[in-house]
């Protein structure tokens, strides 16, 4: 079994944003980053498939080199290896093309990933993915079980969700419960140490989208208190002045 | 040329999200001088398909092959591209759900296409094509240019304001399309689906009831549904809810849950941790009832009530019931 895992490296879920350079860059300072939270379920259910079935889990990471420190963890909770494309990303299409580079020539049997990046909450690399390698995509996953070449996926739809059988090579995009979050322990952060990181060079690949500016939403108003002792006057409020009813 | 709008069906009618979808097609049509096109996959009625015309469709393209009655990102996505290189549609659009990404998504690839996911507002066209999204779960928006001849967009709800009262009568064309189908999008089975039917969904509800853990109990969750019933909504709650399985996973709201972006949110015993804030910052009013008057959400909130919320609900419910 050959499990390649993705990961980004964002902005804590806690942390203020703000921007800099006439507002087209992210304002770095003092924001702590962290693997995706999403991508660290993927991973968590990476290492448990790894260690159940035996074979390899490589992480990659398409960014900067100030992402090593996550990729260091990802390699301290159980990956055996990390490739870091070094590049500074524009857009979800970019970063696609670079996890189907790598992984066209290294055939993964399982590549699984964060339903989405929790900076730009796109959603879509899983999918572009799977099509520019011509294998199926599924997302969000809660539930992957595998047997030889066969996966049992359950994933969420509007309202439910679905169990599917299909088969590999797969590529999935992960939220939880499909695996509890893992920890590294001291024998992992030790041996992380000496575990290959290997930085590439990117494919090029023609501009798709460009971000130009950011900014922030527009201050809220503050909020009208409604007397707990008056509470119903609150509907008619909703339907009068905020006109939601 | 033609804008494409996919638009998706829930039981052969097409979702409210969807609708928007259409009516912003539409307009980026009038922008742009093209027309706009309506593709529907699975079972309908032409009936509920011509409705697609009073948002501003001019033609449906519909797929009625039974094998598209169930939910096939793979396939639906190769029906998409075929419908674009038949209509020539340089402008794709879909609604944000985990399908309408999925699609997106490959048909980008496929397309060789730029991709925007998050869109929450109509693209400006002078001088490049730039559109603007929400990042960071709503708390920050970007505008992006996209560069690419085919440009794929995949639109948040409210991203276009519908006046339902201003809708034209005119019925959509509805002309048969026969997609080829590839076998190799049908080699996963589907084992079970299991769908809360009757409930409302999260992604469609204009007004959502939602509650945290000052709700105390599962047993405790009669006064909310009562007034979720007397509203016409949906019933959400906070991640520490469904994590202590007092209701279900899919109900969970927030920044690992679903993001949600209703006319009307109604906060029940949710202090507002940011993650939960993340979720719900789309809503157009935010009503907050807690009895900590220190509580974070009240920060976000554009109405809100200090008390007992088994006190507060029932008389919101009363007085509900009273508009009708």
């Amino acid at each position: 079994m050959k499990i390649l895992v993705c990961i980004t490296n964002v902005p804590d879920t806690t942390a203020k944003i703000s921007f800099t350079d006439n507002d087209t860059k992210l304002n770095k300072n003092g924001v702590q980053f962290i693997i995706g939270p999403y991508d660290d379920y993927a991973l968590a259910r990476g290492v448990e498939i790894k260690e159940q079935n035996g074979g390899s889990l490589t992480v990659l990471h398409v960014g900067e080199a100030d992402a090593e420190p996550q990729i260091r963890k990802a390699l301290a909770i159980g990956a055996d290896d990390a490739i870091r494309v070094n590049a500074d990303p524009q857009d979800s299409y970019f970063v696609a093309a670079q996890i189907a580079h790598i992984a066209s020539q290294n055939s993964y049997d399982l590549i699984l990933m964060g339903r989405e990046s929790i900076d730009y909450n796109s959603g879509v690399v899983h999918g572009l993915v799977g099509e520019m390698l011509g294998i199926p995509s599924y997302s969000p996953v809660m539930k992957l079980d595998l047997e030889g070449n066969n996966a049992t996926i359950t994933r969420e739809i509007d309202g439910g969700k679905e169990v599917l059988k299909a088969h590999l090579p797969l590529v999935l995009g992960c939220q939880e419960p499909i695996a509890e979050w893992k920890i590294p322990n001291m024998r992992g952060i030790m041996t992380a140490r000496t575990k290959p990181l290997n930085v590439v060079e990117p494919v090029s690949v023609d501009d798709m989208t460009v971000p130009q500016t950011y900014k922030l939403p527009a201050p809220k108003g503050a909020c009208k208190m409604i007397p707990a002792s008056e509470a119903e006057t609150l509907i008619k409020l909703l339907q009068t002045e905020a006109k939601v009813l | 040329m033609s804008i494409l709008i996919y638009v998706e069906l829930d039981n052969g009618s097409i979702k409210k999200t969807s609708l928007e979808a259409v009516a912003y097609g539409a307009k980026v049509a009038s922008q742009t001088g093209g027309q706009a096109v309506v593709l529907a996959l699975g079972k309908a009625d032409n009936a509920e398909l011509e409705k697609a015309g009073q948002y501003g469709a001019v033609k449906v393209l519909h797929a009625a092959d039974a094998k598209l009655d169930h939910e096939n990102s793979l396939a639906y996505a190769d029906a998409l591209v075929q419908a674009a290189t038949q209509e020539g549609s340089k402008i794709i659009i879909l609604s944000k759900s985990g399908l309408g990404d999925a699609m997106a998504a490959r048909a980008a690839a496929k397309l060789k296409a730029g991709i925007v996911s998050g869109v929450t507002a109509l693209p400006e066209t002078d001088g490049g094509f730039k559109v603007t999204r929400a990042i960071f779960t709503g708390k920050a928006f970007a505008t992006t240019e996209i560069k690419s001849d085919i440009k794929v967009l995949v639109i948040r709800k409210n991203a276009i304001e519908i006046d339902e009262a201003a809708l034209s009568s005119a019925n959509a064309t509805v002309e048969a399309f026969q997609p080829a189908l590839r076998e190799s999008d049908f080699t996963a089975s589907v084992v079970s689906v299991d769908k809360a039917d009757s409930e409302l969904s999260l992604a469609e509800a204009g007004i959502i009831v939602s509650g945290g853990r000052g709700m105390k109990g599962p047993e405790h969750w009669q006064p909310l549904i009562d007034l979720a019933r007397a509203l016409g909504a949906a019933t959400g709650c906070s991640k520490p809810v469904s994590d202590l399985d007092w209701r279900p996973h899919h109900e969970h709201i927030g920044q690992t849950g679903i993001k949600v972006a209703p006319n009307l949110y109604i906060a029940c015993g949710i202090s507002g941790a940011i993650q939960h804030l993340a979720g719900v910052n789309g809503s157009k009013c935010i009503v907050v009832i807690n009895k900590d008057p220190e509580a974070p959400f009240f920060k976000a909130a554009d109405y809100g009530i200090v008390g007992d919320v088994f006190e507060i609900l029932p008389k919101l419910t009363e007085a509900a019931k009273s508009l009708k």
